[in-house]
Order: structure tokens, then C-alpha cells, then sequence
């Protein structure tokens, strides 16, 4: 063994050599996972990207819970296609790195038939992406525009909730109508605050209304005071849709700017999601309107569906925890997995799917709904699906600050928010 | 010291061997992860050679990672370049934001260094998400690539072997690179700005010429790994020019051990698996990352890299 030598950067004996070569073999050899065997009764296995961790945590949380409720329902009901439903979680960080990571461990370690989950933008992105490569279908959670807009792929889709562009469209009218027409809008300064900033630009000017001016905020700010000055003095109404850590701040210090005389106010409840809108410092609020996709009050939505959804996720006649009444909801958003989930039941019973080789005829089965029907499974209501879109349309709320509580006083049809997708993904290979 | 050599470049030629002997044993997560593990194993090697071997710390190499991605990103979705063509205007793109970095940042050093090279990395991510109607800001891009056609025969990159290929290809040109590099007069000198800038300037060379050199080749060798990450994974967002990665080649750097050509390899790898294990057990993982990386920082000052290359310098009893 000549090659050892003091001072040689490499010298390695035979002992190291083996060593080193057994090492390969033992991590080769762990790494035997199980291979995909489908047979009646074997478990159908449903990736949940959860953003447990970074900035969408709350949101995570509520997502996670939801679905974890719906797949007890789901297997109480006998599971899909009378196989039991098995819910794997990984938390993707809500960063657009790791929910690539995800993704394939998902595909490729726990082999699972489907994926759910995201929610923030780029890490949807991301996840999009790999969904393709992967051949993965991915349910996503979000209210992107993107997928409708054709920037993602054939193996995405959104079933669950609609989308901010048809949000914005539905709840403009009421906007112009009862708010004022007179809008200046305070906005994220990133592309989900360029979506509202655009849509609703445009669908105000179809209603007769005018944006007087556009404010956009850093997702890094923490004093939002220097920005009110630039709101214009005819502004009828504020248009705000602030999400983050600042929001609280954002309102208070919003109020504190204005007093009692300032313009109206309409938010967006992405705001507020799993804030107590009687929290100190919200009284600002008292009268103002906000979007809700569902309403976090049970008197908002008594139905049938409702309710049952409610049980059974654990939500009290206000939206919190019913263990506790502190931990508010993300409700305007989480009803979305558990819709997701029953559409995927729907889609996988109605296409006669097994396993991974049946994943094509499971797209073309989806692509091939039309509607979702309002009752258990879709508890937020009716939706209308764009099979060629692979996205799902529906009605939307208007709720106003009552006594520190959400009284809904509007609810749209599902027309109010309906526009013609620009994507065809059923021209993609499979 | 010839022999030395080649039994250096012999031993690093092992280890891509090794790494392309994987793909026939590893389960196919394994081969996914390690794609990933090579991709960022670019980055931190490029990071490596201006921290570990010229002394300067910096905290906005993400600025050269993503000006890699979207050159690569945004001439596929703008101008519907090829898998090659968009790898080597990434390339170009990290190497045109590398010169221009440093002839701003290499005014200061140390500490003021590590800020300035912070705060311009700052400015590059605001950018992304400012000029949002060119790079479609945090939301990003999912592209659609085309096989890469060479002689007659076509690679398509959702293959993931071709994946796993692509990515040894340029883990190993890295590699190779670096340690060519760094056995060259050239990197000698690095290493003698590291250990005494002033010695190596009364020696008569002109120390901001190597620095600046040993930045460019760095911030090149982080976009090279940039516009792979993009290309490979079909995506790029305003969060690959986010602080995270600045602070993560420095992470695999010190772990893996700073001035060891392996070193960027074994510290990629091991952090990255440290994540994807402890991720299975308990949401908060970041606190065992963080004890993890503590006790490798107290006892193993050198690194992972640097306290292997100890042991296996030592003599036989």
C-alpha cells in the first residue's frame, strides 16, 4: 500500500476501502421501499402537502385538520370504491423548494395515488411543475388564477375552490353598488396583490366604477401609517387585501389614521383568516364589508352541509376550535380540501381507477365533470366545473362587521363569478 | 508530488464514479434526492471556492443562483430557447451579475463585505418580484422544456435518469474544475490571500484581481447550479433569490468543511437528508437540524470533510 504517505490529500487502505463499499451497499439496501401492489381492500393513498411550517402555518393547520376530518368521514362512508383511505402528510415548508422535494417523495417513496394541499402561490408553482414530470395528479388549494389562465399543466387541478379572478368578478357589483364607487386599493405588493389589483381594476370600470389609486405594500412592511397619505381624498372606499403578520397592525393603524371619518371599507377575509375579528384593535372594522368563500359564522350558512362540515371538523357556531374558542379558523379557505377530497372520491368511484396505470383514465374522468352538487361532500355549494380548465367555479359571500361578529348580507350566484378560462389542457399528451 | 496529484484526481474520479454507480442501487426517491443533493452540491462548491478558499464570507450568493435560473427560466418561457441554449444563458447571465457584483462589493471587505453582499442580494430579489410582468414575481414560472436532441438521439428531462446524468455532468465538471483550480498557481494564491492579504500583496500580486476573479468563478459555478435547478425541476420563483439561499451554501460549506473540494458534497448531503429524516418525525425540525449543526460546529470545527481528510491523512500506527 504504497499510497499511504503523510501529507498525501488521499491515501486509503483496503480496511477503509470496504468499509466505504459496505457503506454503499447498506444505504443501497436501506433504501428498499415497497413497490406498488393495488388490490381490493389495500388502502388508496392521498398525499397531503400541508404548509405546517413558515408563513403559511395557520393556514396549514386548518388545512391538515379539515382533511384529516374528511377522510374519517370518508372511510366511515366505506372509504373509495371500498377501499380504505389513507392520508399521508408531509410538511412542504411553504417554500417552493422543499414542495418540490415533497412532491417526489410522495410519488416515489410513498407512493401515493394523488396529491392535495397548497395553497401559497409559488410554492403551488413549484409543485406544478413536478406534478407533470412526476405524472402525479395534484389537487391544488388555492385561489391562483394561474391554472385557469393555462400556466400549469394536464395533471393540476382545482376542484375545491374558485379562483381570485372569478372572486373578484362576482363580488365587484356589490363593491361599485353599496360600498362606493371611488376605489382606492391597498394591495400585497406581489403578483396574489397584482390579481386583485387587475381583475377588480377591470371589472369596476364595467360597473361604473373607478380605481383612484393602487397602493402596494411590501409583504416585509411593519408600519403602514406613511402609506394612508397617498390615499386619494375623494376615495369612496378602501379595497384591502393584506395578508401576514402585519394585518393587525395594518387595521389598527388604519383606524387610528381615519378616526370615524374616513372612507368604507371592503377587505378580503384573507386578511383576517384565523383572527378573531373582535381581537382589540379590529373595532375599526365595525360596519365594513369582507369577501367570504365561506361564511365562519354557522348563521351565515345553516344548511344541512354546513353543519355536518362543521361537526365534524370541530368548529364552533363561530368558527373556532370547539375545544377552543381562541384558535379562529381559516374557514374561507380549508373547506376547499375537504371539498377536493370528495371530488377526488367522486372522480376515482366514477373512473374505475386501481392504481397509477389507470391515471389517465382518472384525468379524463375529472375533465369530464361538470358540476359538484351542494350537500355533504360540498358543503360551500353548488360548482360549476370547466373540465378543459380543471377549474371549478362557485357562489361567493359578502358578510359585514356586526358587533364584532360577520353578518352575511350578500351572496352571489355562481354566474356573478363565471368567465371563459383561457386554458384547454385536454390537448396535452398524458 | 506528481504522484500526489493523480492520486487526488484519481480519488475525486472515484467519488463521480461512485455517484454514477448509485443510480443502478438507490430506490427511486434516492435518486431523485441525489439529483437534488448535486444540483445544490454546485452551488456550494462555487461557494466554497470564494469562502473556503479565498476567506471572503458572503451572504448574496442567491443573487447568482437566481440570476442562473432565470437566465435559464426566462429565455425557455420568453424566448423558447432549448434545454442547452437556456443552461448556457443561465451560465452567461451569473456570470455577467458575478462581474458586476464584484466590482461593487470587493470595495470592502470582512464584515462590510458580508452586508453589502447582503444587501445587493436583497436588491436582486426585490427586483424579481418588481419586474413581476417579466419573471411573474413570487408565483413564478412552470416551464414546459423540450428533450435536449444530440446526435440523433433524443433526452427528454422529466426522464429521471437523465436527471440524475445531467446533474452528475455538471457536479462533475464542477468538482474537477474546482480542484484543478485550486491545485493551480492560481488557487495557491487564493488560498495565500486567505491566510495574509497583506503578505500576498508585498509579494507583489495584485490582490483585488484574485479576489475579484475567485468571485466571478464563484458566482458563475452558483448560477451554473441556478439555471440546473430551473431547468431540471421545470420552475422558477422570486424565492430562489430569497436570503435562504445565500445562507444555505454557507451552511453546506461549514458542515461539509470549508476548504475541502469534498466538502460541499458531504455537507449538502448530510443537511439535506438531516431535513428529509427529521422531517418525518416532528414539524419542528428546524431544532434538530439546529442541535445537529451545533454539534458538528463544537466538534468537528473542520467540518465533516476536513475531519475525514485528518483522519485519513493520519499515519498508520
Amino acid at each position: 500500500m504504497s499510497a499511504r504517505k503523510t501529507g498525501n490529500p488521499v491515501s486509503l487502505s483496503r480496511r477503509q476501502i470496504l468499509a466505504g463499499a459496505g457503506a454503499l451497499s447498506g444505504l443501497a439496501l436501506a433504501g428498499q421501499f415497497p413497490r406498488s401492489a393495488y388490490a381490493a381492500g389495500d388502502p388508496l393513498k392521498i398525499g397531503l402537502q400541508a404548509h405546517r411550517t413558515g408563513i403559511g402555518a395557520a393556514y396549514g393547520y386548518w388545512y391538515e385538520r379539515t382533511s384529516v376530518a374528511a377522510v374519517k368521514v370518508i372511510n366511515d362512508m366505506g372509504g373509495i370504491a371500498g377501499r380504505p383511505v389513507e392520508l399521508i402528510v408531509e410538511d412542504d415548508a411553504t417554500d417552493a423548494k422543499r414542495a418540490g422535494e415533497v412532491m417526489e417523495k410522495f410519488a416515489t417513496q410513498h407512493n401515493v395515488d394523488f396529491v392535495f394541499g397548497p395553497l401559497f402561490g409559488h410554492v403551488v408553482g413549484a409543485s406544478a411543475a413536478r406534478a407533470a414530470d412526476l405524472k402525479m395528479p395534484l389537487f391544488i388549494v388555492s385561489e391562483g388564477s394561474e391554472l385557469a389562465d393555462g400556466q400549469f399543466n394536464r395533471y393540476v387541478f382545482q376542484t375545491g375552490i374558485t379562483n381570485v379572478r372569478s372572486q373578484v368578478k362576482a363580488i365587484s357589483p356589490f363593491v361599485i353598488g353599496n360600498v362606493g364607487k371611488k376605489v382606492t386599493m391597498i394591495i400585497p405588493d406581489y403578483i396574489f396583490g397584482y390579481n386583485h389589483r387587475d381583475f377588480f381594476t377591470e371589472a369596476a370600470k364595467a360597473e361604473g366604477g373607478e380605481v383612484k389609486a393602487v397602493i402596494a405594500i411590501p409583504p416585509t412592511e411593519t408600519s403602514f401609517t406613511k402609506y394612508f397619505s397617498q390615499i386619494p381624498p375623494d376615495t369612496d372606499a378602501i379595497y384591502h387585501v393584506m395578508v401576514g403578520p402585519g394585518v393587525l397592525t395594518f387595521v389598527r393603524e388604519l383606524g387610528e389614521f381615519f378616526g370615524t371619518k374616513g372612507p368604507k371599507l371592503f377587505g378580503f377575509i384573507d386578511s383576517l383568516e384565523a383572527v378573531a375579528i373582535a381581537s382589540p384593535g379590529l373595532e375599526f372594522l365595525e360596519g365594513s364589508h369582507l369577501w367570504e368563500a365561506f361564511p365562519r359564522y354557522l348563521s351565515g350558512l345553516d344548511t344541512e352541509g354546513a353543519k355536518f362540515y362543521r361537526d365534524a371538523v370541530g368548529l364552533d357556531e363561530n368558527g373556532a376550535n370547539k375545544d377552543n374558542a381562541k384558535e379562529v379558523s381559516t374557514n374561507s379557505h380549508m373547506f376547499g380540501c375537504w371539498e377536493t377530497l370528495f371530488s377526488i372520491k367522486q372522480a376515482v368511484e366514477a373512473s374505475g381507477y386501481k392504481g397509477a396505470s389507470d391515471r389517465k383514465t382518472f384525468i379524463e374522468t375529472v375533465e369530464a365533470i361538470t358540476s359538484f352538487a351542494e350537500g355533504k361532500e360540498h358543503p360551500q355549494g353548488e360548482k360549476k366545473f370547466i373540465g378543459k380548465a380543471h377549474q371549478c367555479f362557485g357562489r361567493q359571500f359578502i358578510s359585514q362587521v356586526e358587533g364584532g361578529k360577520l353578518k352575511v348580507v350578500h351572496t352571489t350566484s355562481i354566474e356573478d363569478g363565471l368567465y371563459e378560462p383561457k386554458a384547454d389542457y385536454t390537448t396535452q399528451a398524458l | 508530488m506528481r504522484q500526489a496529484a493523480f492520486r487526488s484526481y484519481a480519488f475525486h474520479i472515484a467519488v463521480i464514479a461512485a455517484l454514477f454507480l448509485l443510480q443502478y442501487v438507490l430506490p427511486a426517491y434516492h435518486i431523485g434526492t441525489f439529483t437534488r443533493i448535486m444540483v445544490y452540491a454546485v452551488l456550494a462548491i462555487g461557494y466554497n471556492i470564494l469562502f473556503g478558499y479565498t476567506g471572503l464570507m458572503s451572504l448574496g450568493h442567491a443573487m447568482f443562483f437566481a440570476a442562473g435560473a432565470y437566465g435559464a427560466g426566462l429565455s425557455v418561457y420568453w424566448l423558447g430557447f432549448g434545454p442547452i441554449a437556456a443552461l448556457l444563458a443561465g451560465v452567461a447571465s451569473a456570470f455577467v451579475v458575478s462581474l458586476l457584483a464584484g466590482i461593487v462589493v470587493l470595495r470592502v471587505s470582512g464584515v462590510a463585505f458580508l452586508i453589502v453582499t447582503l444587501m445587493l442580494a436583497q436588491a436582486a430579489f426585490l427586483a424579481t418580484l418588481y419586474f413581476n410582468t417579466i419573471t411573474l414575481g413570487d408565483q413564478g414560472i412552470v416551464l414546459s422544456l423540450r428533450p435536449i436532441e444530440m446526435a440523433g438521439l433524443s433526452f427528454a428531462l422529466s426522464d429521471p435518469s437523465v436527471k440524475y446524468n445531467v446533474a452528475l455532468a455538471a457536479f462533475a465538471f464542477a468538482l474537477l474544475f474546482s480542484l484543478w483550480l485550486l491545485r493551480s498557481p492560481f488557487g495557491r494564491i487564493l488560498i495565500a490571500v486567505r491566510e495574509n492579504e497583506a503578505r500576498t500583496k508585498l509579494l507583489g500580486y495584485n490582490t483585488f484581481l484574485y479576489r475579484f476573479w475567485a468571485l466571478v468563478i464563484s458566482g458563475t459555478l452558483s448560477g451554473l447550479s441556478g439555471a440546473l435547478y430551473c431547468l431540471l425541476f421545470a420552475y422558477v420563483g422570486a424565492s430562489f433569490a430569497s436570503l435562504q439561499y445565500s445562507t444555505l451554501p454557507l451552511l453546506y460549506t461549514l458542515l461539509g468543511g470549508t476548504g475541502v473540494t469534498l466538502g460541499p458534497l458531504a455537507g449538502t448531503a448530510i443537511m439535506y437528508y438531516l431535513i428529509d429524516i427529521s422531517s418525518s418525525f416532528t414539524s419542528s425540525y428546524m431544532i434538530i437540524v439546529g442541535a445537529a449543526l451545533l454539534v458538528i460546529t463544537l466538534w468537528f470545527p473542520e467540518g465533516i470533510g476536513g475531519w475525514v481528510r485528518r483522519f485519513l491523512r493520519r499515519k498508520p500506527a
